[in-house]
């Protein structure tokens, strides 16, 4: 058996980063868990690989096989010992999302996230967030539904293409 | 005190889960598409948020306590659910009434738990908080629009607070174990929430044209585990697998 070079002495945080982004989100798998903002931190301790994570919605069921996929890449390279912690907080907020991943979803079909200063009016009955389609660009969309098919979308449709579309809405 | 600790944190856990088991049953019956997939998805923050609070119980609890053990394999008697949530989930309008004073409960309690002085409990409000904004304005949207709507929405969600009201007491009477841990510094004191729920629940009534109920014998029991018949009836489709089959995994 061939002694494997990756341990925790010979590697640095930007690799195993750059290892981890090629795990996409179940969910969403246009976007590697880098890019959505789940890998909050990794940690290099004597022999140990500890990688931080955090779910995006607490009843996220996507996150037991994210943690196991971590778990399968990061063996596959050769690392023995893998600790995958799960924290949640700071709670994790779409403003954590890289440009990169927003540009990625818009191209998959699902509206980004807005900025967080636009987030969610709390009035009741507020109009909705102005939302630009995917697909023709246009801000002339309503919402649907506040919930959509999965805990971190909303359901728009656009009013001038007429398409429906996801939104990942701010959080 | 750690028993206390025990308590208060499957007491929080247990009001999400049989909440979130209850408007699961909407699952496909829902009123319309999307409302049916608002109301999931509500119930799989409330599953989530009980989750965590389960996953934090067990390694409190050590042994061979796990989030399962505790949510399936607990009798009647432990469960320290609210009845407000254990009840059916009557119509569309009774589901509501419930999520939203519910909602408006669970707001309160993790706007304060952000800074209790035990960190996981802190973390799991923080993390909540934000789903449960939501459901708060949601809720009190429907209430209104309901209240605000037709006769028979009228009448419907009348009938909802006639049939719920009495069960709201308790959410602001502490069993001893919550008055120990607000001692603490870690739980939240619910008396003291009485007074802003209840002046947001006139606010959104007063806009649904409804009007809170005058004095009810309130119901209570619950926290303590003396619990209405409906939590059994829960239990024979929560817990079925788990009971029938021990240990079985899919």
């Amino acid at each position: 058996m061939v002694e494997s070079l990756m341990t925790v002495h010979t590697i640095d945080k930007e690799t195993i980063y750059s290892y981890l982004g090629e795990i996409n989100d179940p969910e969403v798998p246009v976007l590697s868990i880098t890019e959505l903002g789940i890998v909050r931190d990794v940690k290099m301790n004597d022999e140990e690989l500890e990688v931080i994570i955090t779910p995006t919605y607490t009843g996220c069921p996507a996150m037991d096989m994210i943690a196991a996929t971590i778990r399968i890449q990061l063996a596959t390279l050769g690392f023995k010992k893998i600790k995958i912690t799960q924290v949640l907080s700071p709670a994790w907020t779409t403003e954590w999302m890289s440009e990169e991943g927003k540009r990625k979803l818009r191209e998959y079909g699902i509206a980004p996230p807005n900025p967080k200063q636009q987030f969610c009016d709390q009035k009741l009955f507020a109009a909705a967030e102005a939302v630009q389609c995917p697909h023709c660009n246009s801000y002339h969309t309503h919402r649907i539904s506040e919930f959509g098919s999965t805990a971190c979308k909303a359901l728009y449709q656009c009013d001038d293409c007429k398409e429906p579309f996801d939104y990942f809405k701010c959080h | 005190m750690k028993q206390v600790l025990i308590d208060y944190t499957l007491h929080l856990a247990d009001n999400s889960l049989i909440l979130g088991q209850r408007n699961a049953e909407w699952c496909g019956h829902g009123p319309v598409l999307e409302q049916d997939i608002a109301i999931t998805n509500i119930s799989l923050d409330l599953v989530g948020q009980a989750r965590n609070f389960y996953q934090y119980a067990a390694t409190l609890i050590g042994n061979d306590a796990t989030e399962d053990s505790l949510a399936y394999l607990r009798n009647e008697g432990e469960f320290k659910n609210c009845l407000l949530v254990e009840q059916p989930k009557g119509d569309w309008a009774q589901t509501i009434l419930r999520q939203f004073f519910f909602s408006q409960y669970q707001y309160l309690i993790f706007q304060q738990m952000q800074n209790s002085k035990d960190k996981q409990l802190a973390a799991i409000a923080e993390k909540s908080l934000k789903e449960v904004t939501y459901h708060r304005r949601w809720s009190s949207e429907w209430v209104i629009r309901l209240g605000d709507g037709t006769d028979e929405n009228h009448q419907r969600i009348i009938k909802a607070i006639d049939e719920l009201w009495r069960f709201t007491g308790e959410l602001f009477e502490p069993a001893s174990y919550e008055l120990q841990i607000a001692n603490d510094g870690i739980g939240i004191d619910v008396s003291k929430l009485k007074e802003p729920w209840l002046n947001k629940v006139k606010e959104i009534f007063s806009e649904a044209t409804l009007t809170v109920p005058e004095k009810t014998l309130m119901q209570t029991g619950g926290k303590d585990g003396k619990h209405t018949e409906h939590l059994g009836n829960i239990f024979t489709e929560l817990q079925y697998m788990q009971k029938t089959y021990p240990g079985c995994e899919w």
